[in-house]
């Protein structure tokens, strides 16, 4: 994060509070960080366990921004969570994702540093290495990216595909967005009536199109249950609405050039 | 993780929810004195898939004979392709109302909603297709839980003459799904049984808990020794499927999208495995093996995109098993110490690719499926 111009200011794990790596320093408590750096975003890797209490203790510590990479938090946690996000004037990403990256500026998060390209697309995404692989591939073929956000992969997120697609069409330095989605509940399908009042056009991938239902394919949202949240059903709805459909991450470069050129 | 319908139960006696009595066998013979004991029964298949009263998982019986008789048919059944080992026998109560009661997450909400309908006994999906205006929906904050003022509203909607048993199952199923972290609690059907039973009873139960949470959880999972579960036991996820090449990526939207271009290029997949982020060799040794112990399987597909995961640990656990792999290796890496994982691999004669798309259409070329 530091090689990439994120100014991280302070670290915090309980009872290593004093000791310094990399020259940052550690605290015991947000609550000391907060007093002592003044930060305005954190990013949590704390294990699935105590990742709740993390969260909220971030939120406590009046932290705007908020990452959580960790996988596997309980989803009771995370309602629990969401909940108290709602009084707070705290924004939390994910969990279960690699996090946020603005090329030139900053990144929270994990993604690898040399994929990105300074650019114009903004791209969201459930997925984590998915996301890598696009971002990957339009940073060759000199597409660049004005931010990239993994919103995770989740059944229960703290950020939604409409929270960023908001962002997006605010933000002065995107032109164009690339969405991600794949199987699984409805945040696609949710995110359908505000892309069509967007002025700015934006492409949509949905990937588990060969997923067989009642399985969870890897990330805890990744579930076809009960017949609904098919890859198909989510193509077909966005069709519908008429947006742009990606078949691969190259298919959505090609369209996407084309777009730009407009 | 899927509760079996004793299992849940047995949770549901401990919160005081009223079960039929009934006994769980594994043997027919010991029908006999369940039934000579209880009266009319009902023998109940005990397995995790849903449908199985269509497939004949559930009988009535009266008398030790034909409960024995039963039982023995439903302990050499398989249903959906998973053996029957053990069989409930409850007491056979007759239902005067049928109530259908669920919690479960609402994704979008992202808090709990409780789902009641008085048209129990069938599938939710059935009611929600056919009659949606039947059931009542309600979401439950998750800091507080549930109000009594919810209970008792609820209760009352659906049968306001019963509202008091119904309400106090609403609540204590309530405590049930959030004590134990339960992606879905259901009652279906909860009866409300003739006036000399005097009661509410339930007849079903299941109780789906939350993976994530199994840390803190009791209920153990049975280890049924399948490759899903050896995968688990390593921190992967795996999940098989029909074709014959073999797939081994790191994240979940990149292996979903991985098994997309595979069937686009006219190849079936045999598997989904995600190795998750930041697998180490012993991961890919295990992944691997995992992968082609599925005798289908014709080639194998690595996709790895590094980030925490680094290509050059990857390249060592292929290395430390590529003798043992029968079949051809097209191996993609990109992303952290690229290079080095690559040349790592170079005189192993694996087909080493730059991108997904690439290694898609690659690996196909092996399979019996490429025409």
């Amino acid at each position: 994060m530091k090689d990439f111009g994120t100014n991280v200011v302070g670290g915090v794990t309980p009872g290593k509070g004093g000791q310094e790596i990399h020259g940052i320093p550690v605290f015991d408590s947000v609550k000391e960080a907060v007093d002592d750096t003044n930060p305005n975003a954190s990013v949590i890797f704390v294990p699935p366990g105590f990742a709740a209490d993390a969260i909220f203790e971030a939120i406590d510590g009046g932290i705007e921004l908020i990452v959580a990479i960790t996988e596997g938090i309980p989803v009771h946690d995370m309602m629990r969570v969401c909940a108290y996000l709602e009084d707070s004037s705290s924004r939390l990403i994910g969990p279960n994702c690699p996090g946020i990256t603005t090329p030139g500026e900053s990144k929270i998060g994990i993604m690898p540093n040399p994929i990105h390209l300074a650019g114009n697309v903004g791209l969201v995404s459930r997925s984590g290495t998915l996301t890598y692989e696009i971002i990957d591939l339009l940073s060759r073929n000199g597409i660049g990216q004005s931010t990239s956000v993994g919103i995770g992969g989740d059944q229960v997120t703290g950020t939604s595909f409409v929270d960023i697609l908001e962002l997006f069409e605010k933000d002065t330095k995107t032109d164009a967005v690339v969405m991600v989605g794949e199987i699984g509940g409805t945040a696609e399908e949710d995110s359908i009536d505000f892309i069509r009042q967007m002025r700015k056009p934006v492409i949509a991938y949905i990937v588990g199109v060969s997923a067989p239902p009642g399985k969870t394919m890897g990330h805890a949202g990744a579930i076809v249950s009960a017949g609904s949240g098919t890859a198909l059903e989510k193509i077909k709805a966005f069709e519908k609405a008429g947006i742009i459909t990606g078949r691969s991450p190259k298919d959505i470069v090609l369209k996407l050039t084309n777009i730009l050129e407009k | 993780m899927k509760l079996y319908e004793h299992q849940a139960k047995e949770i549901f006696s401990k919160y005081h929810i009223p079960v039929p009595e009934g006994s769980l066998i594994t043997k027919a013979g010991d029908a006999m004195g369940v039934a000579e004991r209880l009266g009319d029964v009902v023998i109940k298949a005990q397995v995790t898939v849903g449908g199985r009263g269509k497939a004949g998982g559930i009988a009535a019986a009266s008398g030790p004979q034909d409960a024995k008789k039963a039982a023995e048919r439903i302990l050499g059944m398989s249903i959906k392709g998973l053996p029957v080992k053990k069989v409930l026998i409850e007491q056979y109560r007759k239902p005067q109302k049928e109530i259908y009661l669920g919690i479960t997450i609402d994704r979008k909400a992202r808090r709990p909603i409780i789902m009641a309908s008085m048209e129990g006994g069938v599938d939710i999906e059935e009611i929600a297709r056919s009659s949606p205006e039947k059931i009542i929906r309600m979401h439950i904050h998750p800091l507080t839980g549930i109000h009594d003022y919810q209970a008792r509203a609820l209760a009352s909607l659906l049968d306001r003459d019963n509202s008091v048993p119904i309400l106090d199952v609403i609540k204590k199923l309530y405590r049930v799904f959030n004590d134990y972290d339960c992606v879905l609690a259901e009652i279906n059907p909860l009866a409300l049984t003739a006036q000399e039973e005097q009661g509410i009873v339930a007849l079903d139960a299941k109780m789906v808990i939350d993976d994530n949470a199994l840390f803190r959880q009791e209920a153990a999972e049975e280890e049924s020794g399948s490759l899903e579960d050896m995968a688990k036991k390593s921190g992967m996820s795996y999940v098989g499927l029909d074709g014959d090449i073999g797939c081994i990526v790191n994240g979940a939207g990149l292996a979903m999208a991985t098994l997309d271009m595979i069937k686009e290029y006219g190849g079936e997949p045999a598997d989904f495995m995600d190795v998750r982020a930041g697998a180490n060799e012993e991961q890919i040794r295990t992944a691997l093996r995992i992968v082609s112990s599925n005798m289908n399987v014709k080639s194998i597909i690595v996709n790895i995109f590094g980030g925490l995961t680094k290509c050059d640990e990857v390249a060592r656990g292929i290395v430390d098993v590529i003798s043992e792999i029968r079949v051809p290796l097209v191996v993609r890496l990109a992303g952290t110490n690229e290079q080095e994982g690559r040349k790592m691999l170079e005189k192993y004669g694996t087909t080493i690719v730059s991108s997904t798309e690439e290694a898609a259409m690659e690996v196909v070329k092996f399979g019996d499926s490429h025409r």
